[in-house]
């Protein structure tokens, strides 16, 4: 031990691969690698968790110690981010999460989330040359930086397809091969098949809604769902138990093995893969690099007595939270740092995020809606406002947003909902309480957000973390593209809600600027986006970084711009686009660029 | 494919009945070796301590094997010379196999089940030294005088060998057919199912009159294997043992605790024809069982089943459902199930208080887990749940007293 007790680095022998988190990307990339003969190591910051040890029925839907003080996520004192609205502005470090909750732990987000499981529209992919060719140049907001993804949807599908069948997803499918299916999204890609279950059973508030948005003329549809309706098998053996609509998933783990998560469809067989090995509580610190820059040679992490370990291995994959795949690469050197200023650079660039909105009605007591008997992704969905499933000719935005009815709890703690006006404490408010808390019901926009040369992450000049490293700055606001998006969409939703038959009506469309505090969604995008041009994404089409072909990352940092829909189908179709092009074509020459830039 | 072969190859010997002709690099033998080994579950108690069983350490030995008289503490069998079986010969093996005899005279303990493993030939306990010989010797010493006076006089157990103990290889009965044999063969031989299946006597010996009407074992309830409908294989078909058996799990059961590593061990590693012909002969037993005591289920205005069910509509119907049918291959079937109606109720008293994880298997990787509840049941509700368990939806069991609600809440202290 040095004086001062640092201790000196150890050198681990070599791994195929080692694997920078172990959540959703992580373990499914760890299956695909170990199968393909690879010795892996996941190296993952946050604890083991597992449905047996950690998330047991008697203690899981414990909302004070998960939902309010909540144990899943990250911890602030071991990790967190600065965040500001403009360039002009000092960031300030987020001591508490709010806005977004980045989960924390082996399953990472996909232990908490709710179970949202979409495909993009085939529009999104190529959304910047498919509003062009439709609107002209002047669609674009100012400053935009909107681009294609660089892939298809048509190339995405096969991918879309093995994550929903992997997960058990329930749902109805909207278009089969071209053919579209009386009762789902009549706006979808063409899939290649159905959902491996159906859609879940609706409750009094999708009755009602599915009734009122028929009636106006939309065509609504079970929202796709991963909290499963029925046993499910999934092709790696692994089995998932019917969901019991108990309404506790999002910011919990699943006591019933009802909700797909790693825990739930990969990490059981991973877990006992002999080429597989997990190491939890230990921190990635950074990528190291040969002497020419032009290869990444392993990383150094931190284990949890402090010791630093230098783990070998000829692939790195980053699959760490969006968040910290980008930092770990400022970091580390991967890829050029983005620089607002100039419009050059990667790292970092095209950060986005997601703008929602609702509408909330109070109905009268005829009414029972009864959302404690629910799940959380226990929706219908209607579609006819998403992406650019309608003309935005005069519109002055790009995106759209899908509109949602969910019924995914309605817990003691944090489900308070009371009409506008009432006193926050007293009789009156207990009265107010007792009488919406059964007779309420929202309708839910979950809005896309473009991207924009001045929303992106850098690293933070002021504040660092326990280990001396700076923080990750934000810098986003909502722009007017999505104000006006939120309040194009939302406005479409009153309708609905005035037929669903709800006496008071409140509309709360997206505005600026983007506060930290109150929880909005925890869908943060970019900053390490794919594309087809080395000058504006930081990875390829297979999420290779451009300039370090044994450098893949993975998850949401890939987009470059986010879609009006929940990320984490097309994040697993990504990955498993990722891992395919990895074994069927980098492994045969490794070392080497997928595309030639 | 290669299970088939191996299956192919330990039909072969037990059918041939002398010493199979070996390959020239011994190849075939220590390759049934190995598959005898899989069907004896020799590694279940011979594992290391650690909990690792990858090849020699499936052998090394020292885990304690609890009996009524004391913790045996089991040996190295790794072909170290020291202190494992490295200066055995196959005759020192045959005779430790077939009478329970070590190499200098000292007699071994039926904890050891030389009683079933008398049944293999000489060609079946060859290759299993064959395949033994293979493994790396790793050296660990083993104590392996661990129980108290009296039992510690091993010469006693001549005369518990005379009383209780018939060698003699297995000897097929020839009006049944060949598959009925090979699982009668692998039943009471080597994977010597009623060791704990079977109720032992005072002296730890065979209730022969009781084959396979299961019993108390180790804290839990080892079941009855017979055809009784209610208690024991009755209901269940050939297929159902099948899958049971090699995925530790079926639509109505799953494996845990003690059977759970048998699962994992030995049976999930076995052909799928070796659990056929399991199954047929469990199906059709040579003597028919006695029957199990009649029982007629609880009225349902019982002061226990009126509480028990109330705690089952809040704690356990999100899995097992309203109606007792759980969720197939995932959460087990308690209506109708032989687990709730055994005669003694340890086994549900201790999943209830204690939880337990189902067996793993390749076949069946998810492995879910009964969470513990004896943090939030006390003794009362604990005997009014588990009662209204083995007399709801058909079930019928002898309630289960607050006391011994009690008793297995100690047992799982003391030795948790």
């Amino acid at each position: 031990m040095e004086p001062g007790g640092a201790q000196l680095m150890r050198r681990l022998p070599r791994k195929d691969a080692v694997i920078i988190g172990l959540g959703w990307t992580g373990a499914i990339m760890g299956h695909e690698l170990c199968q393909a003969g690879l010795e892996v190591v996941a190296l993952e910051r946050g604890p083991w968790r597992d449905t047996a040890s950690d998330f047991n029925i008697g203690t899981a839907p414990d909302e004070l110690r998960y939902g309010i003080r909540g144990e899943l996520f990250l911890n602030n004192s071991q990790d967190s981010v600065t965040a500001r609205n403009k360039m002009d502005q000092v960031a300030l470090p987020i001591r508490k999460w709010g806005s977004f909750l980045p989960g924390n732990g082996v399953g990472g987000s996909g232990v908490h989330w709710n179970g949202h499981t979409w495909r993009f529209l085939p529009s999104d992919f190529n959304i910047l040359s498919h509003y062009r060719e439709r609107y002209g140049e002047g669609i674009f907001p100012e400053n935009h930086s909107i681009q294609d993804w660089g892939i298809s949807y048509d190339e995405l599908e096969p991918y879309y397809d093995k994550f929903e069948y992997l997960a058990g997803i329930s749902g109805q499918a909207g278009n089969i091969n071209g053919e579209i299916q009386p009762g789902g999204n009549p706006f979808e890609g063409r899939r290649q098949r159905g959902y491996p279950t159906p859609p879940l059973k609706g409750q009094h508030a999708q009755d009602l809604f599915s009734k009122a948005a028929t009636e106006l003329g939309f065509k609504p549809f079970p929202m796709p769902s991963a909290n499963i309706s029925q046993a499910y098998t999934n092709p790696l053996g692994v089995t998932l138990a019917p969901c019991t609509y108990c309404g506790f998933c999002e910011r919990f783990g699943c006591a019933n093995y009802s909700k797909a998560s790693p825990q739930t469809t990969v990490l059981p067989v991973l877990m006992r893969h002999p080429g597989f090995e997990a190491r939890t509580q230990c921190e990635v610190v950074r990528v190291l690099k040969s002497s020419d820059g032009k290869t990444a040679t392993g990383v150094v992490y931190i284990d949890a007595q402090g010791q630093e370990w230098e783990q070998p291995a000829d692939l790195v994959i980053m699959a760490a939270y969006q968040l910290w795949n980008v930092r770990l690469m400022l970091y580390s050197g991967i890829g050029k740092p983005y620089d607002p200023s100039t419009g050059e650079g990667v790292v970092g660039r095209n950060y986005a995020y997601q703008a929602n909105s609702s509408v909330n009605g109070f109905f009268d007591n005829t009414h029972a809606f009864n959302h404690w008997a629910g799940a959380g992704s226990l929706g219908i969905t209607a579609d006819e406002y998403n992406g650019d499933n309608f003309d935005h000719t005069g519109l002055n935005f790009v995106g759209g947003a899908n509109i949602n009815c969910t019924s995914f709890h309605a817990r003691p703690i944090s489900a308070r909902p009371i009409p506008p006006g009432t006193p926050r404490w007293g009789s009156a408010w207990k009265k107010a309480t007792r009488e919406a808390y059964n007779t309420f019901a929202n309708v839910g926009s979950q809005g896309s957000v473009m991207s924009f040369r001045d929303n992106y992450l850098d690293l933070d000049p002021t504040y660092k973390d326990r280990l001396g490293r700076p923080l990750l700055r934000m810098t986003f606001d909502f722009k007017p593209n999505e104000e006006r998006m939120s309040a194009y969409v939302t406005e479409k939703m009153v309708p609905i809600m005035r037929a669903m038959g709800a006496k008071q009506i409140v509309a709360n469309p997206k505005k600026g600027p983007w506060n930290v505090v109150p929880y909005q969604t925890t869908h943060n995008t970019g900053g390490a986006v794919m594309g087809d041009n080395p000058r504006t994404s930081a990875v390829n089409k297979y999420l290779q970084v451009w300039d370090m072909p044994n450098v893949f990352v993975l998850g949401a940092s890939a987009f470059p711009q986010n879609a009006g829909y929940n990320p984490t189908g097309t994040v697993g179709a990504l990955t498993y686009l990722a891992a395919d092009a990895i074994v069927s074509q980098y492994l045969k020459n490794p070392g080497q660029p997928l595309v030639q830039a | 494919m290669r299970a088939r072969l191996l299956a192919a190859l330990a039909g072969l010997s037990l059918l041939a009945g002398g010493p199979a002709r070996a390959a020239p690099d011994n190849f075939d033998q220590v390759e049934r070796g190995r598959y005898l080994v899989v069907l004896g579950d020799c590694v279940a108690c011979h594992m290391s301590t650690s909990g690792n069983h990858e090849g020699s350490q499936g052998f090394v030995g020292g885990r304690p094997i609890e009996t009524p008289f004391g913790n045996i503490v089991t040996p190295n069998i790794t072909p170290d010379r020291a202190t494992g079986i490295g200066t055995w010969s196959a005759d020192d093996f045959y005779r430790a196999m077939h009478e329970g005899v070590r190499p200098n005279g000292a007699h071994l303990y039926p904890a050891f089940p030389y009683t079933y493993f008398t049944r293999m030939p000489r060609a079946d306990t060859d290759a299993i030294l064959a395949y033994l010989n293979t493994l790396e010797p790793v050296n660990n010493a083993v104590d392996r005088n661990t129980l108290p006076f009296p039992f510690n006089i091993r010469a006693s157990m001549l005369a518990w060998n005379a009383l209780f103990f018939e060698p003699g290889e297995f000897r097929p009965d020839p009006n049944r057919s060949a598959e009925w044999n090979r699982g009668a063969y692998i039943v009471e031989g080597p994977a010597h199912c009623g060791a704990c299946h079977t109720p032992k006597n005072l002296a730890g010996a065979d209730r022969t009159s009781e084959h396979f009407v299961g019993g108390p074992l180790q804290g839990w309830f080892a079941t009855n294997l017979t055809g009784d409908q209610r208690t024991g294989l009755g209901a269940w078909s050939v297929e159902e043992i099948v899958e049971y058996l090699g995925k530790g799990r079926n639509a109505r059961s799953a494996a845990s605790g003690p059977m759970a590593e048998v699962v994992e061990y030995s049976t999930s590693l076995m052909s799928e024809a070796d659990l056929r012909a399991i199954a047929v002969y469990l199906k059709e037993p040579p003597v028919a069982a006695p029957a199990a005591p009649a029982r007629t289920a609880l009225a349902g205005d019982n002061t226990q089943m009126v509480t028990g069910e109330a705690i089952y509509l809040d704690r356990c119907m999100a899995c097992h459902r309203r109606d007792g049918e759980g969720v197939p291959r995932m959460f087990p079937r308690l209506a109708g199930s032989q687990v709730v109606q055994q005669e003694g109720n340890e086994t549900l008293l201790r999943v209830v208080l204690q939880g337990v994880r189902a067996a793993y298997s390749p076949h069946a990787p998810t492995s879910p887990a009964m969470p513990a509840f004896g943090w939030r049941l006390n003794d009362d509700q604990t005997a009014a749940v588990t009662t209204y368990i083995r007399n709801a939806w058909g079930n019928a069991a002898p309630a289960v007293t607050a006391a011994d609600a009690g008793r297995m809440r100690d047992l799982l202290r003391d030795r948790p």
